[in-house]
């Protein structure tokens, strides 16, 4: 790994960091064993600021440079480029990494106040899962996407079942399932993929597609169309979602929070693959599969629209909500326009961070009904097997009659946590409704009038119309759904005292959402970025250059007798 | 031979399949071993079939796929595998964590009314 001597020498180093520090950090804990909470929360929170730094640092780099450099290649094998692994950062990876990063440190700090003692190994597996997102977002090799996405949703699994009870065992068996056969169809769509083309480098294969002989055509079109599915399973595409509300629901807060990003993987696989291998100008094989991506996500759009009207909890409108979300996104990538994918990689950095953000809301809502003064402290379960820990019931004391405290209304002070639990509740419904002026109405904006703007094609254009018409429609049931929780939290009569917040779960909050007004002040600059985003993916020859080109570096021995560039093995 | 590959593949995973689809957790855990069974013996086969060829390089035989199996495969069968062990022996865990809080061994875990 050393020696590098090319320009790219200090940016190398970085495109690790997001998969090395987690994965240091994880092991780190494991060595110290269960019992240092504090040294395990120390190093998660160094871990999670140095990888949002990482990315920071990743994403200013790529969009410092101009069209052909904006790739950050490197060799972690240092092998020559078809045959080993490649990682590689573009503009679009750079954000999801970003996205993950953030939501992780701000599910982590969280967590901080009771979470992570309600189980055991909750700091390393959310390093690990970390790890997964981001070097499924950093791989540029289709083999090692399974790997990744494995060891994300390795760690989801016990992310999931993180506090026990019935309830989310439930859940988590259901969900298991569903991915593990998931994962076999994403296996089998690799290796149809790698049968027909004989490499497994994403960029190779793009590049490769167009000398498919004909009888082979079927092959390559299956195998892809079974990526879809494992893809479009994980993003929670209809009619493959009905795993996610339940156990989005059942999952412990912060788990939840960090899982917004994780359905978003499955976009990204499909915005990634389907941009590169199958633009309009890849001949026979142009828009493989784009009238799917369309209706499914249109549909998916209506189906989480539909499912946050009909749904009582929060935690499941907010569910619903995700679905909604990957709807678009799927539907936006289909229509294969750049003005478009540009809205929804807007709209997609704005639901993620709000969606995130209203997953912890659910808790410190919840604790605001149940008219609780002190937060319960969750049972601790040191060396049992989370799914025989204790329920995590919450002990009312049968004589609290909280009734005898109250107070006449008239004339008192409204507490400051009630003041920011409604301003955060009303600051993630403008968003998440796409409602003006937050960065939810920017995203839904650019959308809207690239749609309006897209050449009148025959089939994309009732799509279109569709598109429009229910981006309006979700966003209306969005508020209607959202008021009716807010109505019932902020007015209902039964609210008497003030729930305590704490600084480490009110401030992801806070973050959260902050940063989505940052993205509706940076508007244009972030609008700017989006567009560089979808011009670099729908002109692949950039992406597929910049892999192709990237060499081993000469190991020491070989540099005193090869010329640079020249260790052909 | 093809033949033979093809009907295990088929077999196993119209077995997989079924189980599945079953109510039974143990049937579904059983099920999705089987399912992974054909896919890893579907992976090994997309890299060409070849009876009695090396697949690592040898003194005095051309390096080309004609006189080697493929290696890429094998190595990516290898990678699944030891996955497919990790997370069905994940999935045993959760199975059995169900049992035990809910007493029953139906996927809902609740048995289903008569």
């Amino acid at each position: 790994m050393s020696g590098l001597d090319s320009s790219g020498w200090s940016m190398a180093q970085v495109i690790l960091l997001p998969v090395l520090l987690p994965l240091a950090a994880a092991g780190l804990m494991v060595g110290l064993g269960v019992q240092r909470r504090r040294a395990h929360a120390a190093l998660g929170l160094l871990s999670c600021t140095a990888m949002v730094v990482a990315a920071v640092t990743l994403l200013l780099w790529v969009d410092g440079q101009h069209a052909p450099r904006a790739f950050g290649v490197y060799l972690p094998g240092n092998w020559p480029v078809p045959f080993g692994i490649v990682l590689a950062v573009d503009r679009l990876a750079a954000l999801m990494l970003l996205l993950s990063a953030v939501t992780g440190l701000c599910s982590l700090l969280f967590s901080l106040s009771r979470w992570h003692r309600a189980g055991t190994h909750f700091h390393p597996l959310l390093q690990l899962q970390l790890m997964g997102l981001n070097g499924a977002f950093l791989t540029a090799d289709l083999f090692n996407l399974f790997v990744f996405f494995e060891v994300l949703l390795a760690a989801s699994y016990g992310l999931l079942l993180h506090g026990g009870g019935g309830n989310r065992v439930r859940a988590g068996l259901h969900y298991i399932a569903i991915n593990l056969f998931a994962s076999l169809l994403f296996l089998v769509g690799v290796s149809l993929l790698y049968g027909v083309t004989g490499t497994l480098n994403m960029a190779d294969m793009a590049a490769k597609l167009a000398a498919v002989p004909d009888s082979d055509r079927g092959l390559l079109h299956a195998g892809a169309a079974l990526l879809a599915v494992a893809f479009l399973a994980k993003a929670a595409i209809w009619p493959m979602n009905f795993w996610l509300p339940p156990a989005y629901a059942a999952a412990s807060t912060p788990v939840a929070a960090l899982f917004a990003v994780m359905t978003k993987v499955g976009v990204y696989a499909v915005l990634r693959l389907w941009t590169l291998c199958f633009p309009a100008t890849a001949g026979d094989s142009a828009l493989f599969g784009s009238e799917a991506l369309v209706w499914g996500g249109l549909v998916t759009l209506g189906f989480g629209t539909i499912g946050m009207l009909a749904s009582h909890s929060f935690a499941r409108v907010v569910s619903f909500s995700i679905i909604a979300s990957s709807g678009t996104l799927v539907a936006a990538t289909g229509f294969d326009d750049p003005a478009l994918t540009a809205g929804a990689l807007f709209y997609l950095a704005s639901a993620t961070l709000a969606g995130a953000a209203m997953f912890l809301l659910v808790e410190l809502l919840d604790r605001a009904r149940r008219l609780e003064a002190d937060p319960p402290s969750m049972p601790v379960v040191d060396g049992r097997l989370p799914g025989f820990a204790e329920p995590d019931a919450e002990p009312v004391p049968a004589d609290a009659n909280l009734d005898d405290l109250a107070v006449p209304l008239i004339g008192r002070a409204i507490p400051a946590a009630v003041t920011f639990l409604g301003l955060a509740f009303l600051v993630g419904t403008l968003v998440l409704a796409g409602l003006p002026p937050l960065s939810g109405f920017v995203a839904k904006l650019a959308m809207l009038s690239a749609v309006l703007a897209m050449p009148a094609q025959i089939g994309t254009a009732s799509a279109g119309v569709v598109l429009f018409a229910l981006q309006i429609l979700s966003g209306l049931f969005a508020v209607i759904a959202l008021s009716r929780v807010g109505l019932r939290v902020f007015w209902s009569p039964e609210q008497r005292g003030a729930p305590e917040l704490r600084v480490a779960e009110s401030l992801p909050v806070a973050a959260l959402l902050g940063l989505c007004v940052v993205l509706v002040i940076g508007g244009e600059s972030g609008l700017r970025y989006m567009r560089a985003t979808a011009a670099s993916l729908h002109d692949p020859q950039g992406y597929i250059g910049a892999v192709m080109a990237a060499r081993p570096v000469p190991t020491p021995t070989e540099r005193g007798t090869l010329p640079r560039f020249g260790g052909s093995r | 031979m093809e033949v033979v590959i093809s009907l295990a593949i088929g077999v196993l995973t119209a077995a997989g399949v079924w189980l599945v689809l079953r109510p039974r957790t143990f049937q579904v855990l059983m099920g999705l071993s089987m399912l992974s069974y054909a896919v890893n013996l579907f992976i090994f086969s997309v890299g060409s079939l070849a009876i009695d060829r090396e697949p690592i390089v040898k003194a005095g035989l051309q390096p080309n796929l004609v006189d080697y199996t493929d290696p890429l495969p094998q190595s990516l069968v290898l990678t699944a595998i030891v996955i497919g062990f990790a997370t069905t022996a994940l999935f045993l865990v959760v199975l059995l964590a169900l049992r035990g809080l809910t007493g029953s061994d139906h996927v809902d875990g609740q048995e289903e009314r008569p």
